[in-house]
């Protein structure tokens, strides 16, 4: 296993996970994970739709969120940055940590949290401003320019680091709606890194865009992952397959498999991944 | 037996795979019976109706190829449907190449039937294709039930084979030396011997990726190969190698 060791990488002792095959009792450098959930359960209202999820995410990789529709994959997304504290009835239990640091806990200050926790979500949802403003947004209500220059170099940068600046740059002015479904998509994910978050979750990010759209996007992901820990929901196994290093696979609520992509897109263990993914009636 | 796909045409796509696999198979197993027998029994009509045959072989590669191509270009198959029609694949090429073998056996028999029979390496080499027969045969039947320890089985029998050929190109070699008349007929059968050894490497090969196909990964111990006929040198009445 290629390891990129990161200034989190820590000596541990193998935690012998299944998908992982490695020998009981060997000492390898693995990375800390950069979040960690354990025993996560989310209700809404009476109807529970997660039940004891227990997954690491490691820090610069991409994961995939694999699952039917309804199998809880977006609800685990939005436990990672409190959107569900948006949804009237629902309740999180459980232990979501972010480098170690409780997300639940009481004190956490969650406007700044969702700063260093990105979301790219299914609809291109650009703000009604021009392309400029959607992306300095964000670093202007954080404070993150001292002055117009700084706010300036912010914006090209993001949308440099998006892959939209060659296209957009004569235009900054116009209106973020002007722009293609694809290129929105990109001035989004432009907005979402302009304020340096840790974490990017992307919800289907590509269900709405074209083959050409949803390739450039693939493509930045790639890029992006190199800086940032990036959480997928994804209903294209292709997409999962080419896009992540880890998978997980929710169904019903519950996470039935996660390991390395190749492994669970090659020789998953669980009868129900392997219908899943293969298109087969489970 | 694994649950259908949702996509019902999809499994009738396969379906269709394995129908060819076992449609080439019988193919290329009655070329097999038709070379031995023109080799035993001298019969030259015979071999040239072996060699005429192996184009429908060829055909056949042609359209698995196809069918699988097309297979992989409209369903993307993941894990062990992806496996299925890479196994597919390279099991027709496989076929193809016995197939290859079997043919130049009969070509080469149409020679031989002009020379004197040299020996008893007819025997030996009847013995050699009675065993790449049964492996064949054997293979093809763990193809379509998917049965690894079946395709293992036959995987371990190719040394038998392999320790024919040895022998019996040892026993071809020595008649060389005694007799330079029947150099070219018993080149011809050190040729027939490793087209035989070669089926049963092929066969071998198949019985490989049926473990690929069920697994996804090639078997974990080594394959025992005995075929010392590359390492084998004669030694001449005064103890020195000719």
């Amino acid at each position: 296993m290629a390891l990129n060791i990161s200034e989190s990488a820590v000596t541990v002792e193998s935690q012998n996970r299944r998908s992982e095959k490695r020998p009981v009792g060997e000492v390898m450098l693995v990375r800390r994970p950069k979040i960690t959930a354990s025993n996560i359960n989310v209700y809404y209202g009476n109807k529970q739709a997660l039940f004891d999820i227990n997954l690491d995410i490691h820090e610069r990789q991409v994961t995939a969120l694999i699952g039917p529709s309804g199998c809880g994959k977006t609800t685990f997304l939005r436990c990672i940055n409190r959107m569900n504290d948006l949804i009237p009835g629902c309740r999180v239990k459980g232990d979501l940590a972010i480098n170690g640091e409780d997300v639940y806990a009481k004190g956490v200050d969650v406007v700044c949290l969702r700063a260093r926790v990105g979301m790219v979500f299914q609809k291109p949802n650009p703000f009604p401003k021009s392309i400029f403003d959607n992306v300095a947004y964000g670093a202007r209500i954080h404070g993150l320019a001292s002055n117009g220059t700084d706010l300036e170099e912010i914006v090209v940068k993001s949308l440099e680091r998006a892959g939209l600046f060659a296209e957009v740059k004569d235009r900054l002015l116009e209106p973020g709606t002007s722009l293609s479904g694809g290129q929105q998509q990109r001035l989004c994910i432009a907005r979402a890194i302009a304020i340096e978050p840790e974490i990017i979750l992307m919800d289907e990010p590509c269900s709405a865009l074209d083959p050409i759209a949803t390739a450039r996007i693939e493509e930045l992901i790639d890029e992006l992952s190199q800086n940032y820990t990036i959480i997928i929901v994804t209903h294209s196994m292709q997409q999962a397959a080419r896009v992540s290093q880890r998978t997980a696979f929710f169904h019903l609520g519950y996470l039935v498999e996660d390991g390395e992509t190749e492994v669970i897109f090659s020789t998953p263990e669980d009868e129900r991944t392997k219908a899943y993914i293969t298109g087969r009636i489970g | 037996m694994e649950s259908e796909h949702i996509v019902k045409s999809f499994d009738k796509d396969l379906r269709s795979l394995d129908n060819s696999i076992a449609e080439m198979g019988g193919l290329v197993e009655m070329q097999l019976v038709r070379t031995f027998e023109s080799l035993a029994k001298r019969d030259v009509d015979l071999a040239y109706e072996v060699v005429a045959k192996d184009k429908q072989i060829d055909e056949m590669e042609t359209d698995i190829h196809m069918c699988a191509v097309r297979l992989l270009g409209l369903r993307q198959p993941i894990a062990s449907d992806l496996r299925e029609v890479i196994a597919a694949f390279q099991t027709a090429s496989e076929l193809e190449r016995i197939g290859d073998y079997a043919r130049n056996i009969a070509k080469r028999t149409t020679a031989l039937i002009k020379l004197p029979p040299v020996g008893t390496a007819a025997h030996s080499i009847a013995r050699m294709g009675g065993v790449v027969q049964s492996m064949i045969k054997g293979v093809l039947d763990a193809y379509q039930a998917r049965d690894t320890s079946l395709a293992d089985d036959i995987r371990k029998r190719d040394q038998e084979v392999d320790q024919l050929h040895t022998s019996l190109f040892r026993e071809l070699l020595t008649y060389m030396m005694e007799d330079p008349h029947i150099i070219t007929a018993c080149t011809h059968l050190l040729f027939i011997s490793k087209n035989v050894e070669r089926m049963g490497d092929h066969a071998t090969n198949i019985a490989e990726h049926i473990h690929m196909i069920v697994f996804g990964h090639d078997p974990e111990s080594e394959r025992p190969k005995e075929d010392q006929s590359s390492f084998t040198v004669v030694e001449a009445s005064d103890g020195k190698p000719v």
